[in-house]
């Protein structure tokens, strides 16, 4: 099985140097694009079927696409790596970012090149600290081979590329409010459209994509994109770093084909429940994803599978939810996060989350009433999508209105019990 | 009768040294809070109105910005800060037991910092170690895997 993401990554903590990331044939892959043109690369990559994997899905060739080349085009372009993980229960990028910087960083001068940025950045989460030295220390090592900077590997492109270790607040992975932040401001989103590929960072086109999406880019220039999309078991392209977590007897993290089923990676990698634990159910793909159930284990992980059956790829990290953990408890959790994390720009959000968060508190608290029920399933409508700026509120609504569908047996029974059953 | 400066002329060649690379001054804000706290652990009254001088900024602007982002200090914070992670994988395996022993030890809640300023604890969402909850971070160290034993030899290695 091909693990082009991971294959090189050692596991002694310590990251890929550039020499050692040279010697397994890192930085020919920029080679041979500096000799395509920009719009060729974008279609290798939009043929290869390679789609956004920090949550949204959506398809990274598609949106290189928007940017307008030619010299009558607005300039400078700016490309950006989001490398600002902080969705709950999500471990994935962390690895990339501290096993094989290298690899980003060409997959960040390949979409550079692409779209014709001359400024990037490696937008980092602030709590990643080994992170931030490997990557300093990577962008260092590329601008003294002469693949950053001017006439980058013999050719007349010419990029920048800068860290920027960001100050928390998981507001920032929205690609327009991480815009704002590069700015110095409040990372509050920004009205879309216009879309940052044409009205980005200071005005100017920019594209975002997560590090796990760059990371795939080298190679799939050099393999080409059939070779992408036949990694995958389904129709989607690639394969996907999926992770488990919660009452697994082996939580851990494996490159896997994108739709490998749910079941495969809790029973055979992660080894199946610890002993004296059942199964309750699970998010796929992150917090803010819909609870799936054991009747879902043999869905394929991919993304339109998992919409199929009511929830969302994610980040493709599964936290698993097992029967001596009260879901209330869980998604109480969940909602707190999302209602210290939202910004206060949009009033949906900034009163929803907070009111949603202490009704699940009084319900775990054995204060709650039935009309409860009726006050949450209403915040599920009122933040969901299309009322709020961003998607920060409509995705913390996600475990709620599926754990109120899976669990409302369970939600009842601390009602007419007066106390959290599992406690 | 002059006032005495808290920023070094070396804080202020670094915070200069980030705007020049940005279209505009203000752009710099969070890096250079970031500077700020490095050498000083937190970011005073006085520290935001020198800031606002560098920048062009107002000071109110500039605060607007420090407060909005958690790894900014606005308060005085202890020689060690420790972070503990209080999202839901780590919540699923019992950080809330080792959150206990970590406040009855220190005796201080979230928020407080321990006698002699030695540390202050803090909350922190998800740290990307979620294979190994409970997690916490001190200072730029991450700890994984916590049990109240654990807990008790690292905070010894920190004085």
């Amino acid at each position: 099985m091909e693990k082009p993401l991971t294959q090189h990554i050692k596991n002694d903590h310590t990251w890929l140097s550039l020499k050692e990331y040279e010697a397994v044939g890192g930085y020919q892959h920029l080679r041979k694009a500096l000799k395509l043109n920009p719009q060729d690369i974008t279609k290798i990559i939009k043929d290869s079927g390679l789609k956004g994997r920090g949550g949204a899905g959506f398809s990274t060739g598609t949106k290189w696409e928007l940017v307008s080349l030619g010299d009558q085009s607005p300039k400078p372009k700016y490309f950006i790596a989001n490398a600002d993980e902080m969705e709950p229960g999500s471990f994935k990028d962390r690895l990339l970012l501290e096993g094989n910087p290298h690899q980003l960083i060409e997959g960040i001068i390949i979409g550079a090149y692409a779209i014709q940025a001359q400024f990037s950045f490696v937008f980092l989460r602030g709590a990643y600290h080994p992170a931030a030295k490997a990557i300093t220390r990577a962008i260092e090592e590329s601008y003294q081979a002469g693949y950053l900077g001017e006439h980058i590997a013999g050719s007349d492109f010419k990029l920048e590329m800068s860290l920027h270790i960001s100050q928390g607040r998981y507001m920032c992975g929205e690609e327009t409010a991480l815009l704002n932040a590069l700015e110095g401001k409040r990372a509050n989103p920004r009205a879309k459209p216009p879309y940052p590929a044409l009205s980005g960072l200071f005005g100017k086109p920019t594209i975002v994509n997560n590090v796990e999406t760059l990371s795939n880019v080298p190679q799939i220039i050099s393999n080409g994109a059939d070779w992408f999309m036949n990694l995958s078991k389904t129709g989607e392209g690639g394969t996907k770093l999926y992770g488990a977590s919660g009452r697994v007897k082996n939580p851990g993290l494996w490159e896997l084909p994108l739709g490998t089923s749910l079941r495969e990676i809790l029973e055979e990698h992660a080894g199946g429940m610890q002993e004296g634990y059942q199964l309750k159910g699970l998010l796929p793909g992150g917090g803010s994803t819909d609870f799936l159930t054991p009747e879902h284990l043999d869905v394929p992980m991919d993304y339109a599978s998992i919409m199929k059956v009511g929830s969302r790829l994610g980040t493709g990290t599964i936290i698993v939810l097992d029967d001596k953990t009260c879901p209330v408890g869980m998604v109480g959790n969940l909602e707190k996060f999302f209602a210290q994390e939202s910004c206060g720009w949009c009033t949906p959000c900034r009163e929803g989350l907070p009111w949603t968060a202490k009704i699940l508190d009084s319900l775990e608290a054995g204060n709650g009433k039935m009309e409860d029920l009726d006050i949450l399933k209403f915040q599920t409508h009122y933040m969901a999508p299309g009322h709020t700026f961003c998607a920060l509120a409509p995705g913390a609504m996600e475990p709620l209105q599926s754990a109120l569908q899976y669990f409302r047996e369970d939600f009842e029974r601390h009602i007419h019990e007066h106390k959290c059953p599992w406690k | 009768m002059t006032v005495e400066k808290i920023l070094t002329k070396q804080e202020i060649k670094e915070i200069e040294e980030i705007h020049k690379h940005f279209p505009q001054k203000s752009a710099a804000c969070i890096e250079a809070l970031r500077v700020i706290q490095k050498h000083h652990r937190w970011v005073s009254d006085e520290a935001v109105k020198e800031l606002a001088e560098i920048l062009d900024m107002s000071g109110e602007a500039i605060d607007s910005v420090a407060t909005y982002y958690s790894l900014i200090f606005r308060r005085p914070v202890g020689r060690h800060v420790i972070m503990v992670c209080n999202s839901v994988s780590c919540w699923i395996m019992g950080y809330e037991k080792i959150l206990a022993h970590l406040k009855n030890k220190l005796s201080i809640d979230y928020g407080g910092t321990s006698i002699e300023d030695r540390f202050t604890l803090l909350s922190i969402p998800c740290l990307g170690t979620c294979d190994h909850a409970p997690a916490m971070i001190i200072d730029e160290d991450l700890h994984r895997d916590l049990t109240d034993e654990k807990l008790d030899n690292i905070l010894q290695t920190y004085t």
